[in-house]
């Protein structure tokens, strides 16, 4: 069973304008019947100033394409419409307190009504730009198509390319053999084969590449010193102890250390490195560093 | 905690009774069976006992057919990489589109190995078109596979029918029959089956515990080699609580066939009888003629699956769906769509699978609390208004794929 929030559960077993609103004048209908997940998002807009002054919504989907199809319309009521196009599908999950990565589709279904339906009060022609394959990579939800496409359009030839491009397979690592699927499929159609042994390309995209190692292990402290007092909260903290290309090895003080949570811990200092550097790196506790690297052997 | 559990082809309720016989394995007799001492001097007899009682329920003729393993998907990988081991030229397989994934994945991964698997089309109500299958069988293919019966429908093929087929074409066949054991009579020195596939959590044994039969001189390759256990053919040390549950929940399955085939049946039924006299735009899919006994699958339609069994769980009601929200994939479940129900169909459809330990009055109570909850969906839905589906649904909800 999926570990839905609270609020997901709130809004799914007591949904927020559920059904058409009357004297609509603006519909947004997305989703796909055959993935089993669709939406009709109808709009009362004031034509005054443009303000959305009712949103219902008919809804198609799982517990959580309702709850999201809920959310949205309680989010996005009130505000006028540019407003409400600066919501986005990350603002609905965050509404709802989180949705498991499977999921997120749904949010990103809501949004697309959203921007459907004013296309539509706008009288402009919406088109949707994603295309949704099978999920691939749980951690981090990447789905097949999004790594197809960014095999593609970079040349990607390797399993850790693909990690550096997507973050895809940056996590538990279970989804490479489905990478090395993909990257087999995708090389094969340029009649090239896929070389597991091959090494990967120099990240193209870090934004850290214009920063010398110094500014980058110096930008690095920074963020670890912007979430040391939540882990102090708790009684821990961490310490920096290498950086090797992308992966950051540190060390987990007090409380931090052998806590059960640890782990989720150092995936949430990964996120937010990740974010702030711009480009996928890796943080490894200095426990499992190479014996070679380590200060003590 | 649902306090009606109606999702027995999933897992089940490991018998207390069978729980009593296991308890003494774990902390009196503990010894491995294969040492000298008294630790384990009661251990291989006890295995005997167990071996003989899946005999009885399968109505195998020599113990030495039984094999041990850890679940049905090991049965199943076992028996059909042992038939291309076995005969390294036969390059085709031959299987069902409705099979279980234990089954289909492995094959799909043997295609990458140059394998040319055939994967039998069903019809609307999930049979097979047997004129077919004897056009493809010959002297290429390795072994044909086909469950005994669908754990989604309940549909049952005719395997042994099949097996005779295959093996006067000289061809091996293998039936999952996770689902039938325990369920429906079966008598394998009767029939041609050559391979079949027994898990213990489907018939009240505990779960991490099957059955491999294996047809005597049938050629055989072991998937794992080590200690002489199983006769060399499935080595490991033997899970020996687990498998002396399984003994019982054998027996006791075996005692139960006909209360299963009677009332059990006649629970199904009046479920069945009682939603689809309430619940408008709803259908049984599969074979209703010729199924399990204890399996009803019903689409409601369009309504999503998951959001069902979400609501059925806040009444206390488990039971299971085949829409692809609650599997986390983006199809509908591949028995659906293989039997060509319609998309807003295949995605509400519901699973109710009884056992012995259900009751009628657990149906009413289920029959009680369906009706509301799919109003309570519908009204949700694009395709659903003043309490009937909107006139030409297709055309009146048309949302841009995304």
């Amino acid at each position: 069973m999926w570990d839905y929030s609270e609020t997901v559960k709130e809004h799914f077993f007591n949904p927020k304008n559920a059904g058409a609103v009357t004297e609509a004048n603006a519909t947004g209908e997305v989703g796909s019947i055959s993935c089993g997940d669709a939406l009709r998002l109808t709009l009362k807009v004031d034509p005054e100033n443009e303000t959305i002054l009712d949103a219902g919504f008919q809804t198609f989907g799982c517990g959580s394409a309702i709850a999201s199809s809920s959310a949205l319309t309680e989010i996005i009521k009130g505000k006028t419409l540019d407003d409400a196009l600066k919501v986005t599908n990350q603002d609905i999950a965050d509404y709802l307190e989180g949705l498991p990565p499977e999921k997120m589709h749904c949010s990103v279904m809501g949004r697309e009504a959203l921007q459907a339906a004013i296309a539509d009060y706008r009288g402009e022609e919406w088109k949707d730009d994603h295309e949704e394959g099978a999920l691939i990579c749980k951690c981090f939800a990447i789905d097949a198509v999004m790594i197809e496409d960014t095999i593609r359009a970079n040349n990607l030839r390797t399993v850790e390319d693909v990690t550096n491009y997507t973050k895809a397979g940056g996590g538990c690592a279970s989804c490479h053999e489905g990478i090395e699927e993909i990257l087999t499929m995708v090389l094969e159609e340029n009649g090239e084969k896929f070389n597991p042994s091959e090494a990967p390309a120099e990240p193209a995209v870090a934004a850290s590449g214009s920063m010398t190692s110094l500014q980058r292990i110096k930008r690095i402290e920074m963020v670890l010193e912007s979430l040391r007092p939540q882990l102090k909260a708790d009684g821990g903290d961490v310490e920096l102890v290498e950086v090797i290309g992308n992966t950051i090895y540190v060390n987990m003080i007090g409380a931090c250390s052998g806590c059960q949570l640890a782990a989720a811990t150092l995936g949430g200092i990964q996120q937010r490195l990740i974010e702030d550097l711009g480009e996928f790196i890796k943080v490894i506790p200095a426990t499992q560093m190479p014996a070679t690297i380590s200060a003590g052997g | 905690m649902a306090d009606v559990y109606l999702d027995n082809n999933a897992t089940t309720m490991v018998d207390p009774e069978i729980v009593a016989e296991m308890l003494p394995f774990f902390t009196e007799q503990y010894g491995n069976p294969s040492s000298m001492h008294s630790f384990g001097n009661k251990v291989g007899h006890a295995l005997k006992k167990a071996r003989k009682q899946i005999q009885d329920l399968l109505g195998v003729e020599h113990d030495s057919e039984i094999i041990f393993t850890s679940c049905g998907t090991e049965s199943n990988s076992t028996a059909l990489l042992s038939a291309i081991k076995a005969q390294p030229d036969r390059k085709e397989i031959i299987t069902t589109s409705v099979e279980h994934p234990a089954i289909l994945n492995v094959c799909e991964y043997l295609e990458k190995d140059g394998y040319k698997v055939h994967y039998m089309e069903v019809d609307s109500k999930g049979n097979l078109d047997l004129e077919i299958y004897k056009s493809l069988l010959s002297d290429k293919v390795a072994i044909v596979s086909v469950m005994w019966a669908n754990n989604e429908t309940g549909t049952i093929f005719p395997v042994e029918e099949m097996a005779e087929l295959a093996n006067a074409a000289g061809v091996m066949f293998h039936t999952d029959a996770v689902q039938a054991v325990g369920k429906i009579p079966i008598n394998l020195k009767d029939t041609r089956i050559d391979f079949l596939s027994l898990s213990g959590h489907k018939l009240h044994a505990p779960k991490g515990v099957g059955v491999l039969y294996l047809r005597r001189g049938t050629r055989f390759r072991p998937l794992l080699r080590g200690g002489h256990q199983e006769r060399g053919r499935r080595a490991g040390t033997e899970n020996v609580t687990s498998i002396i549950g399984l003994g019982k929940a054998c027996e006791l399955a075996l005692a139960h066939i006909e209360y299963e085939n009677t009332v059990v049946k006649a629970m199904r039924d009046r479920l069945e009888e009682g939603i689809l006299e309430i619940v408008p735009s709803a259908f049984v899919t599969g074979n209703p003629d010729k199924r399990l006994p204890n399996t009803a699958n019903i689409a409601f339609e369009y309504i999503e699956g998951e959001g069902i069994l979400l609501l059925l769980n806040k009444e206390g009601i488990a039971a299971s769906s085949g829409s692809a929200c609650t599997s986390g994939s983006l199809d509908p479940s591949h028995v659906m769509k293989a039997m060509g129900i319609p998309y807003t169909a295949a995605h509400g459809t519901i699973r109710f699978s009884f056992s012995r330990y259900n009751t009628m009055e657990e149906v009413e109570k289920v029959i009680a609390a369906v009706p509301p909850i799919m109003e309570k969906l519908r009204k949700l839905s694009p395709y659903w208004a003043n309490g009937a589906p909107v006139e030409d649904p297709e055309k009146a909800f048309a949302p841009t794929y995304a």
